[in-house]
């Protein structure tokens, strides 16, 4: 699985069941229950699967095997900055490659990577859904649109005090 | 309701009236508070689903659907009545009634506009259809992706269950009807009905053979019938002005408007909803107001992954659902992105094909294989090393792929290749023959040059160059070192004067 290994503290372990029982620990709730794990804990580490599994009686490698199917759902720890850069036709079309690498370039990590102080991380969309804007950028909840290379430093000194 | 107001004319410049939008799917959108159910009550909400209940004659319903000749607007485009009754013969405990909301295609976002602006009128067509087929859950199957469309549709679904519209006995009819939310995770396959139902039991979303159909079985094995947002979001209108008005727009066999996400290089972005038979010309240059920038029209890309690219040639083309499939595209959920000459249209395909690499779901092997080949040739040809041969390749392998794949997936993935083959045979011979890229966006088969009549010597390109390639002094002719340059078009970006080129 992944080398990031976690300790589960006692109250998130119950959070965690707690969910699972809220969802009447039914096997075919697992996918929505890995989208509440996933918001409190910010990814899905090994343990957690493992706890998932065990609560709603699944094999680990069922648990394992939706995570790793779906994008949405991440076994490493994002930033503290979330940069999604969305990389859909339109905002292909009007330069997205561009950003990406601009984006890359100044924080000398590739995409699906976090910076080591855990500041910024970098991962692409496929489709936001706000074409009119492209290329879109988001970096947690705010949403920058039409970005232009030379606009990347700018940007990413908004986070500096962060 | 309908009526004089929502037709939106368009007027192109000198006061002629061209090309009309019409708008039945989106006609609340904009217009009513979607947090509010007593405005799109007003609108009309609702009356469909009680004037259906009135009637109690779920075949008749069916009928007037059938009648309409409503197709299917998530890409597939099959007759929405005949689904209905396929999904209302088989008898049995429990039927469902699904709503296809993982918009997937990069590029589109009707459904999303829809179940924002407009939440209740799926809701209606939802207890429509479970009405006719006999179904009394209705599931809504949303991307996680789109968390506003989610709130408002679960604000819709409260305030419906308020007013009785949802819930047990409506209307007095004794017909209950209820509907839960499920939440995609990011799969485009997963629009796939049989995927998309396996994703909602909590399983990777895998497609399975069919048949057996969904509307034999479906979710936990009941019968279900699957509909996109904004098939359903035609039903109530059906319903309430009769199959005969919306079969009276369209063309012969596309009946009824369509929405597009027009996007790209065009002046006017956004969501537009036009009568079938609306040429793309109209689209483009009428509705859409023209290419950016003044630059030149090269392609549009319909059908988003599993569509093709449409050239000049097609511009006249009424859009409808066969005429696309002819041209070598496919109507698909309604992305269209609009392409001018500085697109290289083999890096447009190897964009497509990164994608369905990146989504196929590895269950197949035409698919899982065949289409990871296919970007790497595609990748070969725009480094400058491809072959003629690669080609023969490209087009055979993808025959291959679209008669032996699965699911709607991999039988439509090779569809930018094999379009683009077609309609852009030279710029591939270009990258291929001569290792030119015309448009000039393959890094590895073009230079960047300085013409030195029209360098002025102002430094601008030498001072934004990031690895120091270009050299000269102030006022002097500059000189771009292609030992060093890296390709990435600061400097082309940067020059005033037009002394900067792509060779």
């Amino acid at each position: 699985m992944t080398s990031i290994k976690v300790e589960l503290k006692q109250h998130q372990a119950e959070k965690l069941r707690e969910v699972c029982r809220s969802f009447g620990n039914q096997e075919g709730e697992l996918i929505n229950v890995l989208h509440k794990a996933q918001g409190i804990f910010g990814y899905l580490p090994a343990e957690v699967q493992e706890m998932v599994a065990e609560e709603l009686n699944v094999p680990v490698a069922r648990v394992y095997g939706v995570v790793t199917f779906y994008s949405f759902f991440s076994m490493i720890p994002k930033g503290r900055n979330p940069i999604s850069i969305c990389t859909g036709t339109a905002c292909y079309v009007r330069g997205a490659e561009k950003v990406l690498d601009e984006f890359r370039k100044q924080l000398s990590i590739g995409i699906g990577e976090t910076t080591p102080d855990g500041k910024f991380s970098i991962n692409c969309l496929r489709c936001v859904g706000a074409c009119g804007l492209a290329p879109v950028v988001m970096i947690g909840e705010k949403t920058y649109g039409r970005v232009a290379p030379d606009e990347v430093k700018a940007i990413l000194k908004e986070y500096e005090n962060d | 309701m309908l009526n004089e107001e929502t037709v939106i004319r368009n007027r192109a410049e000198g006061g002629k009236t061209s090309a009309t939008q019409l708008r039945i799917a989106l006609r609340n959108c904009g217009v009513i508070d979607p947090e509010d159910i007593e405005d799109a009550i007003g609108q009309g909400a609702y009356a469909a689903l009680a004037k259906v209940l009135a009637d109690g004659d779920p075949e008749g319903t069916i009928r007037t659907i059938m009648d309409s000749g409503l197709r299917g607007r998530g890409g597939g485009g099959f007759p929405t009545g005949l689904k209905w009754q396929l999904s209302a013969r088989p008898q049995a405990d429990q039927k469902y009634v699904v709503c296809n909301a993982d918009e997937g295609d990069p590029g589109a976002f009707m459904d999303r506009s829809i179940l924002e602006g407009d939440p209740h009128t799926v809701l209606e067509a939802m207890a429509i259809c479970g009405y006719c087929i006999g179904a009394t859950k209705g599931l809504i199957y949303i991307r996680a992706e789109y968390p506003l469309a989610i709130e408002r549709l679960h604000i819709a679904i409260r305030q419906a269950r308020d007013y009785g519209f949802l819930g047990e006995d409506l209307f007095g009819s004794g017909f209950a009807f209820d509907i839960e939310m499920r939440y995609g995770a990011g799969a485009f396959v997963c629009g796939e009905e049989t995927a998309l139902i396996h994703s909602m039991e909590g399983l990777r979303g895998e497609p399975t053979l069919k048949p057996p159909f969904p509307s034999e079985s479906g979710y936990l094995g009941k019968p279900t019938n699957v509909n996109n947002v904004e098939t359903f979001a035609s039903v109530p209108p059906i319903i309430l002005k009769g199959a005969a008005w919306f079969a009276s727009i369209g063309t012969e066999k596309s009946k009824g408007t369509k929405v597009f996400a027009l996007a790209g290089k065009i002046n006017k972005v956004g969501l537009i909803e036009v009568p079938m038979g609306t040429t793309l010309r109209e689209v483009i240059y009428e509705i859409g107001g023209g290419l950016q920038h003044g630059k030149a029209f090269k392609a549009v890309q319909t059908g988003g992954p599993s569509g093709g690219c449409l050239t000049t040639a097609h511009l006249d083309t009424p859009i409808d659902y066969d005429n696309l499939i002819a041209a070598g595209s496919m109507m698909g959920s309604g992305g269209m992105i609009v392409m001018d000459e500085d697109d290289c249209m083999v890096s447009v395909a190897k964009f497509f094909l990164d994608f369905t690499v990146e989504e196929s779901c590895g269950k197949c092997t035409p698919c899982r294989i065949g289409n990871k080949r296919l970007y790497e040739l595609l990748e070969k040809i725009t480094r400058g090393q491809g072959t003629r041969e690669d080609l023969d390749h490209l087009y055979n392998l993808s025959l291959v792929i679209k008669d032996t794949s699965l699911c709607g997936l991999g039988q439509s993935s090779p569809n930018p290749v094999l379009s683009t083959l077609h309609n852009f045979r030279d710029e591939y011979l270009a990258h291929v023959d001569e290792h030119k890229c015309p448009a000039g966006v393959c890094r590895e088969l073009i230079r960047y040059e300085i013409v030195p009549e029209n360098c002025v010597g102002c430094t601008a390109c030498a001072r934004n160059c990031p690895v120091n390639a270009i050299s000269g002094e102030r006022k002097q002719i500059h000189f771009i070192d292609q030992a060093i340059c890296i390709k990435c078009g600061a400097c082309l970006e940067k020059c005033k004067f037009d002394a900067v080129i792509i060779n």
